[in-house]
């Protein structure tokens, strides 16, 4: 690290205005395609590659900065924190949809099936009883009739152990890079990202199968709605966590970490264990209780 | 307090760092002093868009039956209006504010992360376009009904209406990232870049203020975030998290946008606090009393702001224990808020009062504010509450917190530090001009909405029963009086930027005592970077 006494602060950039042009295309795109505007695909598409073109720009001139020793440990406690900080907003992003499933299963859905003090709403749908899974809607004449609901057993056990060993070859790749063995390092790296890819192979999987046969679906009421809001948003985080290890392990090669000055890996690592403890969450209140 | 400061080294680095030329100066800023100003700029811009929108409402309402809008037009007015005032001037200001400040404040020589920095701020333009357009698709056939929800978007509604409520979602979205960025980086400046020897218990008071209001939105705004892309997925995707036919429940997003909604009153009353505890000391010469009571105060707003969201909800039909828990929990707020304003009213005791333009409004904001909080605990109260909502009365109440609590603030603040950033003193006679226009032309326009709405005038309909007329066309006048006034602010700030009486580097005698922060150590205005070699405070 560095020793530089002043504070880096970045000449000029370009990139944050081209994050966001990309992000506004891309979020243009999506609001026109799903309303069928026939333009709204390529929006998206002109967005993506904006998004991709930045992140190369961006992080590129972070890697050529910090190569060059101009990061001293007040700049690397200031990514610490912004990393920090930004999993904290991510908590409470995954919070909001974990908070939905519990006022759903124990407060909303017991009043309509006529429990509680709220029992009256029941009057609503006379015939309807509450269970979870909800397997028989209130009225599901727009909705398709859910067949069977996911179990806990079989691919989501298989991706809890998946995933938490994961976490452990990340954190083994880690002590390698702290006591300088480069081999272990390499060998921790692939078996990470290697569990990261059979996880998202699996998952997909499980979606295909689910939309298939067991007539779980986001069309399936609420159980299905839940399902792929949080399963969903966890995998897209699996599958960003994996692009950044992927660029870590790249790193890792060309030799950018030292014993004691690697961030990057750090932050990676963090983002990594908090997908993992979500998983944890959601094997346990999605697919389990 | 002190820092020794050498003019040699706020100009060490001037000769590769000075300000960049042309357009890429502010496009491509890494600058805090740039970025604040852009940040300002906008949220003048956003006034006046949003003050436009304000004008057409009084307008239609200023006699019953329909005048100038169609019922669902209306309706997105008042939409807009609120989105606007809230995402467009008030954060946006005080963001703008935050970033001026408060490196200069701590002895920073920038914003803990620059590039993020500049990308907050440019993401508010990309927001606004896309809720702008979802204001003008509704005049472009095909498009569905336009957005006219309110700003709290509740299903069902929010769900039936056409493509503007899709560019609304995705400009909530890009709002979120915007605030939840310039977050982070505030809080990281506040707890990473203090100069030696400033310690968190001498900061300035604003600081703080940003420090808890920058922690809130980290908090808050991925609940909304969380709260419109379920809404995005039961419109389009055949979800139905807010549909009870499916196993959902449209109370969901009241409880989803309340958790947001709620604390986002605190983001925007926060950095308001913060000025005032920079103002009335200068002007009383007086240090603070009760600095440190004063942040534990905030932190148990912020606290306490975090967990009585459904005071906003008590007509759904909550169980009686939650019920009460939300009222017991609003009810305690008035607690700290009231020992804030004791404290500012005990800085003001015994002190060499001098009545400028910020003193006026920060006095005027400590009366009009506790006028708020009265009408607040009325609102808590639930069986009263009951016969409140959804009148005006609760219009009247959140404009008389939100405009003295927070706009009033910001007002109080552009006058406080313009002679700091332009090195102009403001016109002192045409301040106090526009600071009694525009309070007696802001009571004028929402005094009597307590009384329409105690009569029974429900909010958010465009036509009224004619007993409501007199109150609606005093209410009118006002307003149109209120507008105007921001032509004399906008004229009052142009004419400080293009000229005027040098300011010194600590304006007014040099009042600033007690924790006003190093800014006043810097010249007026400041050199394009401060701090590059920190000072020492001792």
């Amino acid at each position: 690290m560095s020793t530089a006494d002043q504070y880096f602060i970045p000449e000029p950039s370009r990139w944050p205005i081209v994050a966001v042009t990309g992000l506004f295309f891309t979020v243009l795109g999506i609001a026109l395609w799903v309303n069928d505007v026939n333009i709204g695909p390529y929006s998206v598409i002109l967005g993506m590659l904006v998004v991709a073109y930045l992140f190369f720009g961006w992080f590129g001139d972070v890697i050529d900065e910090s190569l060059s020793n101009k990061y001293n440990k007040e700049v690397d406690r200031s990514f610490r924190q912004g990393m920090f900080w930004f999993i904290t907003s991510e908590v409470f992003f995954f919070a909001s949809f974990f908070a939905s499933l519990y006022y759903f299963r124990n407060i909303s859905l017991p009043y309509l099936g006529g429990e509680g003090h709220l029992g009256e709403s029941h009057i609503l749908w006379e015939g309807f009883k509450y269970s979870w899974p909800l397997v028989n809607l209130p009225d599901g004449t727009n909705y398709t009739q859910l067949k069977e609901p996911m179990g806990a057993a079989g691919i989501p056990a298989y991706n809890t152990a998946i995933l938490l060993t994961s976490g452990v070859t990340l954190t083994w790749a880690h002590w390698a890079l702290k006591k300088g063995s480069k081999g272990q390092l390499m060998l921790g790296m692939f078996l990470t990202i290697a569990l990261g890819v059979t996880f998202f192979a699996l998952q997909a999987y499980e979606y295909m199968h689910a939309y298939k046969e067991m007539g779980l679906t986001l069309n399936s009421g609420i159980y299905g709605s839940t399902f792929y809001m949080l399963t969903g948003f966890h995998g897209l985080h699996v599958t960003i966590g994996t692009i950044m290890l992927i660029v870590i392990t790249v790193r890792c090669a060309k030799d950018h970490f030292t014993k004691d000055n690697h961030f990057a890996f750090e932050g990676v690592a963090w983002y990594w264990h908090f997908v993992d403890v979500v998983w944890l969450g959601l094997y346990i209140f999605v697919y389990w209780l | 307090m002190s820092a020794v400061i050498h003019e040699s080294d706020l100009n060490s680095e001037a000769h590769h760092h000075g300000p960049p030329t042309g357009f890429k100066r502010w496009l491509y800023s890494t600058n805090h002093k740039d970025i604040g100003t852009m940040y300002l700029i906008f949220a003048l811009v956003m006034l006046f868009l949003g003050g436009a929108m304000a004008m057409l409402i009084r307008a239609e309402l200023y006699m019953p039956g329909l005048q100038i809008v169609n019922p669902d037009l209306y309706n997105n007015l008042v939409t807009d209006h609120a989105l606007i005032m809230v995402f467009g001037l008030v954060m946006p200001a005080a963001a703008g504010m935050a970033n001026w400040m408060i490196p200069m404040m701590i002895g920073a020589p920038d914003m803990a992360l620059p590039r993020m920095n500049n990308m907050s701020f440019w993401l508010l333009p990309a927001a606004a376009i896309l809720l702008v357009s979802s204001l003008l698709v509704q005049f472009i056939p095909g498009t569905g009904t336009p957005v006219n929800t309110g700003w709290t978007l509740y299903p069902p509604l929010s769900v039936q209406v056409g493509l503007g409520m899709d560019l609304l979602i995705f400009s909530v979205h890009l709002l979120g990232i915007s605030s939840i960025m310039a977050s982070i980086n505030i809080v990281t400046t506040i707890l990473n870049m203090r100069a030696p020897g400033m310690t968190m218990m001498k900061m300035p008071l604003f600081v703080w203020a940003w420090f808890f209001t920058g922690l809130l939105l980290i908090i808050i705004m991925p609940v909304l975030a969380g709260g419109v892309t379920m809404l995005l997925f039961d419109r389009h995707f055949g979800t139905s998290f807010f549909d009870a036919a499916g196993g959902g429940d449209p109370v969901l997003f009241q409880h989803l946008f309340w958790f947001f909604g709620h604390p986002e009153v605190y983001v925007l009353l926060l950095p308001s606090i913060g000025v005032l505890g920079m103002v009335i000391p200068t002007f009383s010469r007086k240090p603070l009393f009760g600095y440190k009571p004063l942040v534990y105060f905030m932190g148990f707003l912020f606290a306490l702001g975090l967990i009585v969201w459904a005071h906003h909800q008590y007509t759904i039909g909550m169980s009686l224990g939650a019920t009460t828990y939300f009222m017991i929990g609003t009810i305690l707020i008035s607690i700290p808020v009231g020992l804030m304003i004791f404290n500012f009213i005990f800085t003001m005791w015994r002190g060499s009062m001098t009545f400028e333009t910020p003193m006026l409004f920060a006095i005027a904001i400590i009366l009009m504010f506790s006028f708020a909080g009265v009408t607040g605990v009325m609102l808590a109260v639930v069986p009263a509450d009951l016969q409140y909502h959804d009148t005006y009365f609760v219009v009247a109440h959140f404009h008389y917190a939100l405009i003295p609590g927070a706009v009033f603030g910001l007002y109080a603040g552009v006058f406080y530090w313009l002679p700091k950033w332009t090195g102009h003193m403001y016109d002192e006679k045409l301040g106090k001009i526009f600071f009694w226009w525009t309070t007696l032309s802001f009571n004028l326009t929402f005094f009597p909405q307590h009384f329409s709405g105690l009569a029974g005038m429900p909010r958010r309909i465009i036509d009224y029963n004619i007993q409501y007329i007199e109150f609606n066309q005093i209410s009118s006048i006002g307003a149109f009086l209120f507008g105007l006034s921001h032509l004399l602010f906008l004229y009052i700030i142009i004419k400080t930027v293009k000229g005027g009486e040098k300011a010194p580097a600590k304006p007014w005698d040099g009042a600033q005592i007690g924790t006003p922060g190093l800014e006043w150590t810097l010249p007026s205005p400041p050199p394009f970077h401060s701090f590059t070699t920190p000072p020492e405070v001792k």
